[in-house]
C-alpha cells in the first residue's frame, strides 16, 4: 500500500533533480540537435554608439558552409513589433524600440547588426567574421548624471532626453518630518553594474513545421510561458497557439534568463525562412555583452531621526541605468525595491523617487533580488551612518528601530503590509552564531597592537518582499501581466502522481519541494510523484520562475490543487464505504470512517476507482484530477540578520571574509537542505557583489571586463563557509506559511560585507567605501583617511 | 569562441618539431598544454595556420638533479613541478610558485615550458626563474644553446626563442641551506594572475644579507629584477627597518600596467609592501 507514514515536509529529502545532473545525463539546450539544423551566429557591434553606414553580408556567403546571411534591414519586414517591455512604469515612459537586429544605429557594444547561418558552428563563426559592417561613430553617453544634464549627448536623438521615466511614491508628510527632525543623515552610494554569469550561457534550438505552421522553441529560459505570449503576439505576429516553448534543463538564470531575446526572435524567423532548424549557443564572449546587465544605480538616501537615533522619515532618490533600451521588466526593477528603503524599521514618512536613464551600455534588467538588494544596501549602509552620527552601536540602532514584533500583518513606512516578523529573534541568533563578543575582543586586540591586518564586523538586518505577486498590485504598478500561478495534479490509475506546474525551475529544486508538499497532502511517496514544468504544451498556463515566487505562489497552487483532489476523492470514498462525507476522517492519503478506522480507502484506491469509473457517485466525473490557480493577496516578507566579519590588510587593501552568519526567517521550511543551498549560494553571490564583480566600460563604451579573466566571479576557493541558521515565523499570506528564499542571500549580504570593511577601518577614520571593495579601493580609502595621496 | 581554421601536426621528437616548424614557416606555432595559446586562438587574437603539438613529448616531462642544478623538462605539467620531491628538497621556491598558478585544471594541463615560452609578464614562473638566474635550454635548427633568464625575456610575450626554436628544459640552481626564499603573489581570486608578484632569494650571513635577488611579476612588459632593492640590500642588516627601506626601491625602473585590477600607482605601492614581506619571509625561512 502506497502510503507514507511520516510527514516529509520539513525533512531533507534528497533532491530528485540531482542524479541526472551529477551523472551528466541532463540535457541542456546546447545538448539538443535536430536533423538538418543550421548554426546561427550574430555579428555584434564593436561600437557603443554609431550610425551603421553599410552591412555587406556577401563575403560571408563565400565562406564554405555558410547557407545564409542577413543584415538588420534584410529582416526588418519580419517583425510585428519591437521587443517589448512588459513594465511601462509610468504613462509618459519613453520606450524607444529595440528590434532583434539594429538597422540604422547601434546604441551599445554588442547590439546585433547581422546574422549568419551555416552548416557548422565553426562555419557560422567564420561567416560572421567575414561580414563587413561599417560604422560612423557617434558620441557615447556613459555617465548617468551627465546624461541627465541639459545639452547632454543623447542615446536616442529623437527622444530629446536620456530620461526614460521618473516614478515617485510618498507616504506621510515627508517635508514636515525632515524639517523638524533634529538629525538628518544624507548618504550617496553607487551600486555598480554587474554582469549576471549563469554557468550555462543562453542557448536555443528553433524548429518550424511548415505544413502545420507550427514553431517549437527550446530555449534556456526562466520564462517559457511569457516568452511564448510575447514572441508570438508582439514580435512574430503569429497565433500564440502555433508556438510551443520548452525550457529544458537550464543551467542557472539569476534573472538573466528573464528575457525575450533577439536570438530567440531571429532563430524562429530564420527557421521558417530556411525551412531548417536553427540552433544558437551563446558563448561567454557574446554573453557578457548581450545578456542583460544588472544593478547600476546611484542612490541618495536621507534619514530623519530623533537625537537618540529613532528614525522618523526616509527620503530616497535614485538614478537607475536602463542601458540603451528598456528590456522586458527593466524599468520595473527599481520599483521592486521602492518600498524597502526603510528596511524592517519604523517611521512616519517615506518618499521614494527613481529616474530611469538611457546610456550607451548593455541594457539592464532583473538580477537575483532585483531592486531589493539595492534598497537593502542603501538602508543598511545609511543606518550605520546614523549610528555613527548619534553615537550608537550598530546593533543598538537596529533594535531600537525595528518594526513591532508580530505574528500577524503590520504596516511599514514604505506602505507595505508585512506578513509577520520577529526581528530581534534573528538578530540574537546571528550574534551568537557569528561569535560576536569574541570577534569584538579580537578586533580590540588587533587595534591595540596596531596589526597590519584589522578586522571589522558588519550587519545587515534586512527584510524583503517577494512571492511576485498579487495581480492587483502589479496592475497598480502598471506591470502588463498578472502574478498568479497554476498547478494541475493528476493521480494516475496506479496511485502515482503527475503534477503539472506553471512555474519553470532552473536549478531551484521545485520537483523535490513540490513532491514533498504533495506527499504530505496525498499520502503518496515522494518517489511516486513526477513534476512536469517548462513546456507550454504540457504545463498549465503560468507565470514562470523569478522573484522567489515559485513556492509561495506556485507551491500554494500545488497545495490547493491537492486539496481539490482530496475533496473529490472524499466523495468517491464515502460512496464506496457507504457513509456520508462527514463521517470520513482524512489523514495523509487515507480516508477512514470515524469510529471504525479499519474501514478505509486510500488515495491510490480511490484513483483506481476513479479511473475504472465502474461505480462513481452521482454527478462525479471519472479521473482523479484537479487544477488550481492561486493569486496571492499579499507579498511574502522574508527577513533576517546577516553578520559578516572581514579581515582587511591595511597595507594592501585586501579584504577576506573571516566569518559569515546568516539567520533568516523564510517562514515554514519544506526542505531544509534546499533552503540552505539557496541561502549559501545567495550569500556568496552577494559577497561577490560587495568584493569582486564589477562591469567596467572605458570612455568609448568598450566593455573592459569582457571575460571571466577580469570580470571577477569568485570561485569556491575565494569564499568562506557560511554559518546558517533559521527562525520560523510562518507567513500569514498563504496557508503553507512559506515566504521565499531564492533571493534572501543576495539581498542581505552586500551591505553586511561593506559595513564590515568600514568597521575594520573606522579607527583610521574611514566612513565611506565604494563597492566592490577591491584592494585598490580599500587601499585608497585608507590613504585618504590618513590624509595621504590618492 | 572557435579558432580560425588551422592545420595540426604532432611532433614525434624535439628534432621533428624543429623540422616541422621549418617546413611550415612563420605561421606555424608550437602548442603544448594549450592553456595560453588556445584562449588566444578562440578569441581569434592568435591565428596560426599550423599547430605543431609537442604536448606528448614525454621525454621532456621530468624534474631531475643535474649536478648543482635541477633540470625541469619543458613539457612537465605545472602540477608535477609543484609536487616535485627534488624541488621540495633543493629549490622549494619553484615548486611553491608553480603550485600557485591558476587552478588545478590549469596546473594539470599547462606545462612549465609553455609558461616560460609564452613570456607573459603577469605569469609567476618567469619571475621566479629570473630571480634564480635560471638557464633555458633551447634546441633550434643550429642545434642546442643555453640562454640565461636575464637574456631570455625580451618584451611583452617576447622571448629569445626564434620561430624554429623549441624550449627543451629549464635549469635552476640548488639553493644552499643559508638561502631563504619567498614568492608573494597578490591577487583577488585564487585563479587569477598576480596583480603584482614578488620572488625573493636571499642569502644570509651573520645577521645581514649577503646577497638578494628580487624578481617582480606584472610590473612592466616583462618579468624584471628589482635592482634598486638588491643594491640597497647588499650587506644590509637583516632587520625590519633596513628591509623596509630597501623595499622602498621596488618600483624603481618599473612600468606597471593600469587595468581593471589596479592602477600603475597602486601596483607601485603594492610592490613595496610585497617586497618587504617577501624579504621578511625569506629571512625567516
Ligand atoms: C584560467 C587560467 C589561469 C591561469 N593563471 C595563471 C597564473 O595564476 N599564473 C601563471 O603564471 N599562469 C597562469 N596561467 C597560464 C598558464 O600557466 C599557462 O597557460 C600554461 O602554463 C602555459 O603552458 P601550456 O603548455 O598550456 O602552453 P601553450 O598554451 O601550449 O603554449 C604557450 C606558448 O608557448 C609556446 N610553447 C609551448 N611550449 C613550447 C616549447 N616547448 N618551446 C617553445 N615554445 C613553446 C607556444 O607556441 C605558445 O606560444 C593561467 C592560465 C589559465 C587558462
Amino acid at each position: 500500500m502506497a502510503q507514507t507514514a511520516e510527514r516529509v515536509v520539513g525533512t531533507e529529502v534528497r533532491r530528485k533533480e540531482d542524479p541526472e545532473l551529477i551523472t551528466g545525463q541532463a540535457r541542456y539546450s546546447d545538448d539538443l540537435a535536430a536533423p538538418g539544423m543550421l548554426w546561427m551566429k550574430l555579428v555584434l557591434s564593436p561600437f557603443a554608439h554609431a550610425r551603421i553606414t553599410s552591412v555587406d553580408v556577401s563575403p560571408a556567403l563565400q565562406v564554405p558552409g555558410v547557407v545564409a546571411a542577413f543584415g538588420g534591414r534584410d529582416l526588418a519586414g519580419e517583425w510585428a513589433g519591437p521587443l517589448p517591455t512588459a513594465w511601462p512604469v509610468t504613462d509618459d515612459l519613453k520606450n524607444p524600440p529595440m528590434y532583434p537586429l539594429a538597422t540604422d544605429e547601434v546604441r551599445f557594444q554588442g547590439e546585433g547588426v547581422a546574422v549568419v547561418l551555416a552548416e557548422s558552428r565553426a562555419a557560422a563563426e567564420d561567416g560572421a567574421e567575414a561580414v563587413v559592417a561599417e560604422y560612423d561613430p557617434l558620441p557615447v553617453v556613459l555617465d548617468m548624471e551627465e546624461a541627465l544634464k541639459d545639452g547632454a549627448d543623447l542615446v536616442h536623438a529623437d527622444l530629446g532626453t536620456n530620461a526614460s521615466y521618473t516614478w515617485t511614491l510618498t507616504n506621510g508628510d515627508v517635508d514636515a518630518v525632515f524639517a523638524t527632525a533634529p538629525v538628518v543623515v544624507k548618504e550617496r552610494y553607487v551600486v555598480q553594474r554587474q554582469i549576471p554569469a549563469a554557468m550555462e550561457p543562453r542557448a536555443l534550438l528553433a524548429e518550424y513545421a511548415p505544413a502545420m505552421g507550427e514553431y517549437t522553441l527550446t530555449t534556456s529560459t526562466q520564462i517559457p510561458h511569457i516568452v511564448r505570449v510575447v514572441l508570438a503576439a508582439f514580435v512574430l505576429g503569429i497565433p500564440e497557439s502555433k508556438l510551443r516553448v520548452r525550457a529544458p534543463n537550464v543551467g542557472g538564470g539569476f534573472g538573466s534568463k528573464i528575457r525575450v531575446s533577439p536570438e530567440e526572435s531571429l532563430a524562429l524567423v530564420l527557421a521558417r525562412r530556411t525551412g531548417r532548424p536553427v540552433k544558437w549557443t551563446g558563448d561567454r564572449s557574446s554573453d557578457v555583452l548581450t545578456t542583460h546587465h544588472a544593478r547600476d544605480q546611484i542612490q541618495e538616501i536621507e534619514l530623519a531621526a530623533d537625537e537618540d537615533g529613532r528614525i522618523r522619515g526616509y527620503r530616497t532618490r535614485l538614478i537607475a541605468n536602463m542601458g540603451a533600451y528598456l528590456l522586458l521588466v527593466g524599468p520595473g526593477v527599481p520599483l521592486l525595491g521602492a518600498f524597502l528603503f526603510c528596511g524592517p524599521y519604523g517611521g512616519e514618512a517615506y518618499h521614494f523617487e527613481c529616474t530611469g536613464v538611457f546610456t550607451n551600455t548593455t541594457p539592464t534588467d532583473a538580477y537575483r533580488g532585483a531592486g531589493r538588494p539595492e534598497a537593502t544596501y542603501a538602508i543598511e549602509r545609511a543606518i550605520d551612518a546614523l549610528a555613527r552620527r548619534v553615537g550608537r552601536d550598530p546593533v543598538e540602532i537596529r533594535r531600537m528601530n525595528f518594526l513591532p514584533e508580530s505574528d500577524g500583518p503590520i504596516p511599514s513606512p514604505g506602505g507595505l503590509t508585512v506578513d509577520s516578523g520577529h526581528y530581534n529573534g534573528t538578530l540574537d541568533k546571528a550574534l551568537e552564531l557569528v561569535g560576536y563578543e569574541e570577534l569584538r575582543a579580537e578586533q580590540r586586540a588587533r587595534r591595540e597592537r596596531g596589526d597590519a591586518k584589522q578586522i571589522g564586523i558588519g550587519f545587515s538586518t534586512y527584510i524583503e518582499m517577494c512571492g511576485l505577486a498579487p495581480s492587483r498590485v502589479l496592475g497598480s504598478l502598471k506591470y502588463a501581466a498578472g502574478g498568479w500561478d497554476a498547478a494541475r495534479i493528476r493521480v494516475l490509475p496506479t496511485g502515482k502522481v503527475t503534477a503539472f506546474v506553471g512555474v519553470s525551475p532552473h536549478g531551484q529544486g521545485h520537483a523535490t519541494t513540490f513532491s514533498q508538499i504533495l506527499s504530505d497532502d496525498l499520502g503518496i511517496p515522494v518517489d511516486d510523484i513526477e513534476v512536469v514544468h517548462g513546456d507550454t504544451a504540457l504545463a498549465p498556463l503560468g507565470m514562470d520562475t523569478y522573484g522567489s515566487r515559485s513556492l509561495s505562489v506556485g507551491g500554494v497552487a500545488v497545495h490547493r490543487a491537492a486539496d481539490r483532489i482530496v475533496e473529490k476523492a472524499r466523495k468517491i470514498a464515502a460512496h464506496e464505504l457507504e457513509v456520508s462525507e462527514d463521517d470520513l476522517e482524512y489523514v495523509r492519503g487515507r480516508f477512514s470512517v470515524k469510529g471504525a478506522p479499519d474501514r478505509a480507502r486510500t488515495i491510490p484506491e480511490v484513483a483506481f476507482s476513479a479511473w475504472t469509473a465502474h461505480n462513481l457517485p452521482e454527478g462525479v466525473e471519472p479521473e482523479l484530477d484537479a487544477s488550481a490557480v492561486y493569486d496571492p493577496e499579499n507579498f511574502v516578507y522574508p527577513y533576517g540578520a546577516h553578520i559578516c566579519a572581514v579581515e582587511v590588510d591595511t597595507e594592501t587593501g585586501q579584504v577576506d571574509v573571516l566569518r559569515y552568519a546568516a539567520v533568516d526567517d523564510v517562514g515554514t521550511i519544506i526542505n531544509p537542505q534546499i533552503v540552505d543551498g539557496q541561502v549559501a549560494g545567495g550569500v556568496i553571490q552577494g559577497i561577490a557583489e560587495a568584493l569582486f564583480e564589477e562591469a567596467v566600460y572605458d570612455e568609448n563604451g568598450d566593455l573592459l571586463t569582457s571575460s571571466l579573466t577580469n570580470y571577477e566571479v569568485p570561485a569556491a576557493s575565494d569564499v568562506p563557509s557560511i554559518r546558517i541558521d533559521k527562525t520560523v515565523t510562518p507567513s500569514t499570506t498563504n496557508e503553507l506559511g512559506v515566504k521565499g528564499v531564492g533571493e534572501t542571500g543576495t539581498i542581505a549580504s552586500p551591505p553586511a560585507v561593506i559595513n564590515a570593511v568600514v568597521d575594520a577601518l573606522s579607527h583610521l577614520g574611514v566612513t565611506e567605501m565604494a563597492r566592490p571593495a577591491t584592494p585598490e579601493r580599500v587601499w585608497r580609502a585608507i590613504q585618504q583617511a590618513k590624509g595621504g595621496a590618492a | 569562441m572557435i579558432p580560425a581554421p588551422f592545420e595540426y601536426v604532432r611532433a614525434e621528437s624535439v628534432d621533428h618539431a624543429v623540422a616541422l616548424l621549418g617546413e611550415h614557416g612563420e605561421d606555424a606555432k608550437l602548442v603544448a598544454g594549450g592553456h595560453s595559446l588556445l584562449p588566444l586562438m578562440r578569441l581569434r587574437l592568435a591565428r596560426p595556420s599550423v599547430l605543431v603539438d609537442v604536448d606528448r613529448l614525454d621525454d621532456l616531462a621530468y624534474v631531475r638533479e643535474a649536478g648543482d642544478q635541477i633540470e625541469i623538462g619543458a613539457t612537465t605539467r605545472m602540477a608535477e613541478v609543484a609536487a616535485s620531491e627534488v624541488l621540495a628538497t633543493h629549490n622549494p621556491l619553484v615548486a611553491h610558485a608553480a603550485g600557485h598558478v591558476g587552478d588545478p585544471q590549469v596546473r594539470h594541463r599547462g606545462t612549465f615550458g609553455g609558461s616560460v615560452a609564452h613570456g607573459d609578464p603577469a605569469s609567476d614562473p618567469p619571475t621566479v626563474l629570473l630571480a634564480l638566474d635560471a638557464q633555458m635550454v633551447v634546441r633550434g635548427p643550429a642545434g642546442e644553446r643555453t640562454v640565461a633568464a636575464r637574456d631570455f625575456f625580451k618584451g611583452l610575450f617576447e622571448t629569445d626563442l626564434g620561430p624554429q626554436d623549441v624550449l627543451t628544459a629549464v635549469r635552476v640552481p640548488k639553493l644552499s641551506t643559508g638561502t631563504g626564499w619567498s614568492y608573494q603573489k597578490f591577487h583577488r581570486r585564487a585563479i587569477d594572475w598576480a596583480i603584482v608578484g614578488v620572488a625573493a632569494v636571499v642569502e644570509r650571513s651573520n645577521g645581514s644579507v649577503a646577497r638578494a635577488a628580487i624578481g617582480l611579476t606584472n610590473m612592466g612588459l616583462m618579468p624584471m629584477r628589482a635592482e634598486g632593492v638588491e643594491a640597497a640590500l647588499a650587506g644590509a642588516a637583516a632587520e625590519p627597518g633596513a628591509l623596509a627601506a630597501a623595499a622602498g626601491h621596488a618600483p624603481e625602473g618599473t612600468s606597471p600596467p593600469s587595468d581593471t585590477n589596479g592602477s600603475a600607482e597602486y601596483r607601485r605601492e603594492l610592490s613595496k609592501v610585497l617586497v618587504r614581506r617577501a624579504l621578511e619571509e625569506a629571512l625567516a625561512r
